[in-house]
């Protein structure tokens, strides 16, 4: 480790810090006699924040960021003329180790640029994840980036040291992505997706036989798509996304804002800046299909192919259906309650548990933390009511509900977290 | 007004409720010992704790509370908040006095007050294992200098614990002065009446660190500008995630 180290780091931190998933989420795993390390399921932690507002949990860097591929919204393909470095696996468990030891991260996040081929480059991956669990025992939390093209072999043997592993999807229709990335394909994508799953099966039916079988991806695959880079409507990105969590692995979508790093580029549109409050929307959408039981159809469809922008998609939805409320706080369902703009998990919970002992007015509902302003056009609750959605009329109750317009909008200003499985 | 004077323990509020039942008087507020009174106080009560009787009335809390409710009184006291000494009270009266558990009735005032202080100690403490940052001493002793909010250090020690079983380390509560030693073997409590400069400061001289501690540092440093995205720049974000209260102890914060 030496002072040659350090622009190493910042060079390969630059190439990785793409790359939006951070989450170290999903798997519980308890500190083992000499080891060091656990990770606590859950949300995960994260241990800090930097200057863009996003989480720092892993330590997210490239083994190397020599590419021999040219994907067009890449910083680190081969056409580009960039600073390029490679640590040795050394560099990296240690790195690692004294973050981790030092309670910087919850542990790391591995990927890289393809070098001479996807499985020399992936064995390289494998063998920094294998030193980190067995030589160092380590237990803290690996995040591996699968590279497109691997083998099943070495997916396979990752996916024994690997919490979760992911493969990026990128660009959410087969044709652009050919056309941006002359390398890949879905093919590319989909295989190593489907090489994890069945890795996981066949594991959790090994361990349904023998308690001790080693685990396989405990915290599941997850993928990312860009936003903004192609034509693709929020309609084809939210499809997509909820085709790819209906299949048993698959925990987390990310969505990524095309920044443009490569304006030379004709194929890519310019953006003066990266497209946040559309990616904040979708990041909201994905929310409800997770956890508010929506369907995707009742998000987008081919009537709204794109999620409004001004307001958030369950008000939304809410505006283009005033026939399903007023929801009556005291007897509606706990799914009905969930429905309401302005009401959260929490608060859905902490109502559908507490009018069994009495009823809720509006009172209770604002210390129970329900968005009052939002919630009033949607709810009854057996008081004297203020004017509901389908007397004001869904179109006025929008403008009413809109932010009021500012001197100097700041759209990178939204403050949206989107933690994980709460 | 009926004034109860207290020790500020959790035995203490339990003592209070014992004696409001025997004395058959309720408190309207409750204060610690030397506190200012109110101007209007009929009655005062001075609560001597007492093991014995704070026993005997969580006996009478667990035969009706969830073990989930219970964790969530004595956890809430951890805020060391003056304003939860009544709700907590209250809580407590209600429950004794309440055929069944009222723990899941948030319409109650009482119950959503102290449900809403259990969350946020346990945020805070979700904070400790978060922004606790380690320097490594030349003895191979890791040291963090942490000030909470809220008393939580208690609360998130086993976690270091278990993390880092091989590695001897101190967690300190500068506000609070005390904090924990783990050798590898064993959590010791400890409290220093002198204390070194770094006790102060959070930060260990030089001639303490650790060879290497100073290139680590620069690491992580190096590694915190790196992986900011300059086009997403939103300080307000990190702010709201990262409250500037932490950073005075945060190794990527300093210079
Ligand atoms: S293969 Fe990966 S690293 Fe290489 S250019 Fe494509 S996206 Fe970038």
């Amino acid at each position: 480790m030496t002072e040659q180290t350090l622009e190493k780091l910042r060079i390969l931190t630059e190439s990785a810090k793409y790359d939006v998933s951070c989450s170290s989420s999903g798997t519980v795993r308890s500190n083992k006699q000499g080891g060091v390390g656990n990770t606590l399921g859950g949300i995960g932690i994260c241990h800090s924040f930097s200057d863009d507002g996003r989480c720092i949990s892993l330590l997210k860097i490239m083994l190397t960021n020599y590419c021999i591929y040219d994907c067009a919204y890449c910083i680190n393909r081969r056409s580009n003329d960039i600073p390029r470095a490679t640590l040795s696996v050394t560099e990296l468990v240690e790195l690692t180790m004294e973050f981790y030891r030092r309670n910087y991260i919850e542990g790391l996040f591995l990927s890289s640029g393809v070098v001479r081929n996807p499985d020399y480059t992936m064995e390289r991956l494998v063998r920094i994840v294998k030193d980190l669990r067995t030589i160092h025992r380590f237990n803290g939390y690996i995040h591996l980036k699968s590279i497109p093209g691997a083998s099943r072999e070495l997916i396979n043997e990752a996916g024994r040291y690997a919490d979760r592993m992911s493969v990026n999807i990128e660009i959410p229709n087969e044709d652009s992505l050919k056309r941006l990335a002359p390398e890949k394909d879905f093919q590319s994508v989909f295989q190593p997706m489907k090489f994890i799953q069945q890795g996981v099966l066949e594991s959790s039916e090994e361990r349904k036989k023998f308690r001790y079988a080693p685990r396989f991806v405990p915290a599941g695959q997850s993928t990312q798509m860009i936003v903004g880079a192609t034509a693709d409507s929020d309609k084809d990105i939210l499809h997509l996304s909820s085709t790819l969590y209906a299949r048993p692995t698959m925990r987390r979508v990310y969505y990524s804002g095309y920044i443009a790093v490569n304006t030379y580029d004709k194929r890519l549109p310019v953006l003066k800046q990266p497209p946040l409050v559309r990616e904040n929307r979708l990041y909201q959408a994905d929310w409800l299909l997770r956890f508010y039981q929506f369907k995707v159809d009742e998000i987008v469809n081919d009537a709204h192919p794109d999620l409004d922008l001004e307001i958030d998609p369950k008000l939304s939805w809410a505006l283009r259906h005033p026939e399903c409320f007023p929801v009556d706080i005291n007897k509606a369902d706990y799914e009905m309650i969930l429905r309401i703009p302005g009401v959260g998990v929490k608060s859905a919970r902490l109502i559908v548990s507490s009018r069994r002992f009495g009823r809720l007015t509006s009172y209770h509902l604002k210390k129970m933390g329900v968005v009052m302003k939002k919630a009033k056009y949607f709810i009854t609750c057996g008081e004297l009511e203020a004017r509901g959605v389908n007397e004001l009329r869904p179109e006025r109750v929008r403008e009413l509900l809109l932010p009021a317009p500012k001197k100097k909008t700041d759209d990178r200003q939204l403050s949206f977290q989107f933690p994980d499985e709460p | 007004m009926i004034v109860y004077l207290y020790d500020r323990t959790f035995d203490g509020i339990l003592t209070a409720v014992f004696d409001a039942y025997s004395r058959k008087t309720f408190p309207d507020v409750l204060l610690g010992e030397g506190e200012q009174l109110p101007l209007f106080c009929e009655e005062t009560h001075t609560v001597i704790t007492d093991e014995a009787k704070a026993r005997r009335v969580w006996k009478a809390l667990r035969k009706k509370l969830s073990a989930a409710a219970l964790s969530c009184l004595t956890i809430s006291y951890l805020s060391e908040l003056p304003e939860l000494d009544m709700p907590l009270f209250r809580y407590i009266r209600k429950t004794v006095d309440s055929p069944r558990s009222i723990e899941t009735n948030f319409a109650d005032e009482d119950v959503l007050m102290v449900t809403n202080t259990y969350r946020k100690v346990m945020h805070e403490r979700h904070r400790m294992l978060q922004f606790v940052r380690f320097q490594k001493a030349t003895d191979g002793t890791y040291f963090a200098l942490h000030e909470p909010l809220y008393n939580v250090i208690a609360l998130g020690i086993s976690h270091f614990k278990d993390r880092f079983a091989d590695q001897p380390f101190l967690i300190y509560d500068k506000r609070r002065d005390y904090g924990y030693y783990y050798d590898k073997e064993t959590l010791t409590r400890v409290s220093f009446a002198e204390k070194l400069p770094h006790f102060l400061t959070g930060k260990l001289n030089e001639e303490l660190m650790a060879k290497d501690e100073k290139l680590f540092q620069e690491l992580w440093r190096t590694y915190f500008k790196a992986i900011c995205i300059k086009e997403r720049m939103n300080p307000r974000k990190q702010k709201k995630d990262m409250p500037t209260r932490y950073w005075k102890y945060l190794t990527e914060k300093q210079k």
